[in-house]
């Protein structure tokens, strides 16, 4: 046990000792992991975002459908309680023509004089407004409620959705493919660094292999020292990261309410949490493969 | 001690180092190893502690085979061998006290131990009042006597040393070699590979010749080579 702690005494030592002599490589390490780790954080935020977007969205997918004219309170009744079966549907509510009406001279404006234009006649159908809890399923829902007899047509975000689903998919892809190229980026610069490390000091590594360390007590060194670079560089990633993207919602919510932004800090704690461990991860794998190419004798 | 069965060490390059070499080394035993440069000296070390392996033949180092032995107990064959090399081999940033302190604290010793044991082993190479200074502060022969100290810190069985003295003057020389028989006399195994003529024909010891990568000659009391 003693004997543990004075090697993990050790080998912080020589983690330290081997940042301080080689300062301009670590900078550099370091610098790249930040950037690659800012770039990948960028990449989750839209991911994030494009999810969350896609959500307000579904969330708000409905379906209207159209009634026929002339249809009796058991005629409503019957194809309320089949749309009611139909799979993915949360919420349906009647909207009657009167109610239609009201709803439409509201937003022509108190002023117009859209009922007398009409000349007292209502040209409105009865309709069911449809709430889904299954956004995904809206057009074979749309289309068999459409089947239904006593409905005239149904009218849905057709096209939108579809676009929408297909673009966020497009957005997750491309996003993971960045960020697995960053990710390669940033283990091949740690291993970069730490083979000049260990280039440098293979002195050193030669002699305590010479009186008789073990193999792990040679590499301990040098995977902490990468999985110190990591860690630095995914400090400055975040630090960079949480800064300008609370700057630049905040902007964005002056400009777009509309848009609705993931501002909770929860989430983006979870996220940079999730970084900083991809980057002490990052250096590990890194440092590992130096480590492992340099230490066969 | 140590023991050759028949080893040959062919290099990748073609290179054969050594040639179907036999030879056994007594616990105890003071040893020098001589032949011309490219003979093979550095090899045959090299396969005692395990840095190369054989192409063929056995060897037992302390009773082990160094063949069978598996990876992660070369720390510990080692652990029991001391290394001296020509070029010192010091770390030029750490001072005389750390370079000794470091071949300790790689075996996972105590600050303690360490505090205590390195002076004790500095004041055998008479270096005690340079512990603090760094090797380029100090002589070749002081550099090569931190290098003594540093193999002898943690106790070893054995002491090797390749061509020890090949970078200093006759009086420096004689005075490392010394120390190397004062190790001796307190009952390490020393085997020296050296150039060094006069000592070897002065102090007549066991030595081993090595010619083109086999041994030509191994005698007790020898000289460094025989007037033809
Ligand atoms: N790692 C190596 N790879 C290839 N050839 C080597 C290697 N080490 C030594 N040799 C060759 O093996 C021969 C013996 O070398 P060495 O054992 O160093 O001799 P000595 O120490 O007696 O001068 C030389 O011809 C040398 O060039
Ligand atoms: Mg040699």
């Amino acid at each position: 046990m003693l004997m543990q702690l004075r090697m993990a005494l050790y080998v912080f030592q020589e983690a330290f000792r081997s940042l301080r002599r080689n300062g301009w490589l670590n900078f550099a390490a370091a610098g790249t992991t930040a950037v690659s780790l800012f770039v990948l954080g960028i990449a989750v935020l839209l991911v994030v975002n494009t999810n969350y977007i896609s959500k307000t969205v579904e969330s708000n997918v409905e379906i209207m459908a159209y009634l026929d004219r002339g249809l009796d309170q058991n005629d409503l009744k019957a194809i309320r309680t089949q749309i009611e079966a139909t799979p993915g549907v949360k919420e349906v509510r009647f909207i009657s023509k009167e109610e239609a009406l009201a709803t439409l001279a509201k937003r022509f404006g108190k002023e117009s004089k859209l009922k007398e234009s009409l000349g007292g006649t209502n040209p409105l159908p009865d309709a069911f407004r449809i709430r889904m809890s299954e956004p995904r399923q809206v057009a074979s829902a749309a289309a068999s409620i459409n089947r239904l007899p006593g409905v005239e047509k149904v009218r849905y975000g057709q096209g939108v959705v579809e676009k929408m689903f297909k673009l966020t998919a497009w957005i997750r892809l491309i996003s993971m493919v960045v960020m697995g190229l960053l990710g390669v980026c940033s283990v091949f610069l740690i291993a970069t660094t730490i083979r000049l490390t260990m280039f440098a000091r293979r002195r050193e590594i030669s002699i305590m292999k010479w009186v008789g360390a073990t193999d792990w007590f040679v590499r301990w060194p040098f995977l902490l020292e990468g999985m110190i670079l990591g860690a630095a560089g995914a400090l400055v990633a975040v630090a960079v990261l949480g800064f300008s993207y609370s700057a630049l919602t905040g902007k964005l919510q002056e400009v777009l309410a509309f848009l609705p932004v993931v501002r909770d800090y929860r989430v983006l704690i979870h996220l940079f949490e999730g970084l900083f461990t991809a980057g002490i991860g990052l250096g590990l794998v890194g440092s590992f493969i130096s480590v492992h190419r340099y230490l066969r004798v | 001690m140590i023991q050759f069965f028949n080893v040959s060490k062919f290099y990748p390059n073609g290179v054969k180092a050594l040639v179907g070499a036999t030879l056994h080394i007594e616990k105890g035993e003071f040893v020098f190893l001589v032949g011309p440069s490219g003979a093979g000296k550095s090899t045959l070390i090299k396969l005692i502690f395990r840095e190369e392996l054989p192409t063929k033949g056995q060897i037992y180092v302390g009773g082990r085979s160094i063949i069978r032995m598996k990876r992660r107990d070369v720390p510990h064959l080692r652990r029991q061998i001391g290394m001296v090399f020509q070029d010192f081999r010091l770390l030029p940033d750490r001072t005389v006290f750390e370079n000794v302190a470091f071949a300790m604290q790689v075996v996972g010793a105590g600050p303690q131990e360490i505090k205590r044991r390195v002076p004790e082993v500095l004041e055998l190479v008479g270096l005690k009042e340079r512990a603090q200074m760094y090797p380029r502060q100090l002589s070749g022969g002081e550099q090569q006597r931190v290098a003594i100290a540093r193999a002898l810190v943690n106790k070893p069985t054995l002491l090797i040393a390749d061509e020890p003295t090949g970078n200093l003057d006759m009086d420096t020389s004689w005075e490392i070699i010394n120390y190397f028989q004062e190790i001796n006399r307190r009952g390490t195994t020393v085997l020296i590979a050296t150039h060094a003529r006069e000592i070897v024909d002065t102090l007549r010891q066991r030595v081993i010749a090595l010619d083109r990568g086999r041994v030509v000659r191994d005698e007790h009391q020898g000289v460094y080579a025989h007037a033809t």
